[in-house]
């Protein structure tokens, strides 16, 4: 279980002023749960999963993992970022071995490992292909393989699909969905899209402009798999477009 | 089409080189002056005798010879000056000042120094051509340092990379090759120019360099012209040779050209 208590996070700006970024987040997060996080640009989403990962700290409040406080990044939670980051000197093989590397696993069981969850991404064929010959999806799916490969308890994806054409992205939810459903893992999901949302989640929890609150937690109770233009879950997304843009006009 | 585009660019290649050659023999004939302009043909006859002897191939081994000292040098202090700068902000603002004070000196202003530590040696030699080379090498690895891009250290930490160390080797150098690459290359462009000057003072009895300037005592001006442009071949192969290592191994991973 994942749960975050209490978390404020300020930061102070170059001149010296201090923004409140997060104010009070809670949520509790059962085991293999998938949990969208969705609200306005600069509500401080991106900062309670760096904060989740250990790349910062809060002010105050505190998160844990299977009741151990987070202080710093770990093998437990494998994170796939925004922009590209794949390591472009190393191959793709490469890329996903890299913490085994650091756990000193040796050569031939860190590449059995890793073409399994090469082939759970369905790249096995680009192995051995340096990350700049792949497409902006492959990339995401190289990455994904590279923080599963550790066996995290969470996943933790900051809009990971959001530099991909609308068609891919369609692809690589439902493959997301597929890897979730095999390896069992606590995802925190942020993204800029309702549907994408609606498609994915247990449950969506919905930011407020900055400083960024919860607004509400929506549980999407659809039967999976879902069906993006179905009736029930046009109703969900009506109910999340209006709760967010009510912060949207907050901003402008 | 690709190959047509090729060889005509090749063609062009050619037939400008042949043009000046022309035009230079040509001069030559009508200044009539061996001193002032030696002809083409001369300087072509001088260089089929050097390639027959024995002492082109030792100047050229004892210019080598300098430029590896001073190269080799310029890599063992200036990397390291240039990683711990590019990834220790204390370490930046001290040693910069230093840095910015030294860099505009003339590898030539050191020469008087080199005699002093050095005395006439090969190493007083590869000083200079140190001098030269060892500040496009530090700053190019500075920058390539200082802007390791934050997402794939971070990446890195996620993935259970936390020590410095670990950080600093398997992140930050990799992803700064392609601006050390660029350094070094500069740095040796650099470093071999200073090899006339490093030879100037007379610290071999062979030497590219030096004999440029043999020859220009004895004013035989063809043949310092010849050694003019073997110094002027040499630096081509050197460059071509490490453009080649650099995109066939050391950075296969780059898409396009790099340097």
């Amino acid at each position: 279980m994942l749960s975050i208590t209490n978390i404020c996070k300020t930061f102070e700006t170059e001149e010296g002023e201090s923004i409140l970024a997060l104010q009070n987040i809670n949520i509790e997060v059962k085991d293999k749960e998938f949990v969208c996080i969705i609200g306005p640009s600069g509500c401080g989403k991106t900062t309670l999963l760096r904060i989740i990962a250990g790349l910062e700290k809060p002010d105050s409040g505190v998160v844990t993992l299977k009741n151990e406080p987070i202080l710093a990044p770990g093998p437990d939670r494998g994170m796939v970022f925004q922009e590209y980051s794949l390591f472009p000197w190393r191959t793709v093989l490469k890329n996903i071995t890299f913490s085994l590397e650091l756990k000193k696993i040796p050569k031939a069981e860190r590449n059995k490992i890793a073409n399994e969850y090469l082939e759970l991404v369905g790249l096995e064929m680009f192995a051995d292909s340096y990350p700049h010959e792949l497409s902006g999806g492959m990339k995401q799916r190289v990455a994904i393989a590279r923080a599963l490969v550790n066996d995290p308890h969470v996943l933790l994806m900051d809009e990971p699909f959001g530099a991909v054409d609308a068609q891919t992205r369609n692809r690589l939810q439902q493959e997301l969905l597929k890897i979730w459903e095999k390896e069992q893992k606590i995802i925190m999901f942020i993204t800029h899209s309702v549907d994408e949302a609606v498609f994915l989640a247990d449950r969506v929890v919905v930011f407020t402009a900055r400083p960024g609150k919860i607004k509400e937690i929506i549980n999407i109770d659809l039967p999976r798999p879902r069906d993006r233009t179905s009736l029930e879950a046009n109703i969900v997304r009506e109910r999340l477009l209006s709760s967010l843009s009510s912060e949207i006009a907050a901003i402008d | 089409m690709n190959i047509n585009l090729n060889s005509r660019k090749r063609i062009l290649e050619i037939s400008s080189t042949i043009s000046v050659i022309i035009l230079w023999e040509i001069t030559a004939r009508i200044i009539n002056d061996n001193i002032i302009l030696p002809r083409f043909t001369v300087v072509l006859i001088n260089f089929s005798e050097l390639i027959q002897g024995k002492e082109l191939y030792l100047d050229i081994l004892t210019s080598l010879t300098f430029f590896i000292i001073g190269l080799g040098a310029a890599l063992i202090i200036g990397m390291p000056i240039g990683i711990f700068m590019g990834w220790f902000k204390s370490v930046d603002k001290s040693i910069d000042p230093v840095i910015e004070m030294l860099r505009p000196i003339p590898p030539l202003a050191w020469i008087p120094f080199a005699i002093i530590w050095f005395g006439l040696t090969k190493y007083a030699a590869g000083f200079v051509i140190f001098v030269g080379a060892v500040f496009p090498i530090l700053i190019n690895t500075y920058i390539g340092f200082k802007n390791t891009p934050r997402v794939l250290v971070e990446s890195g930490k996620v993935l259970g990379c936390i020590k410095n160390k670990d950080i600093i080797f398997r992140i930050a150098l990799p992803s700064a090759l392609p601006s050390i690459a660029i350094g070094i290359r500069v740095g040796m462009g650099v470093g071999w120019m200073c090899v006339v000057a490093a030879e100037l003072f007379g610290v071999s009895k062979y030497g590219i360099g030096w004999k440029i300037w043999h020859w220009y005592y004895l004013h035989h001006m063809d043949m310092v012209l010849t050694y003019m442009l073997i110094l002027g071949m040499i630096a081509l192969i050197i460059d071509k040779l490490f453009r080649h290592i650099v995109q066939e191994w050391w950075l296969k991973w780059q898409a396009g050209v790099i340097v």
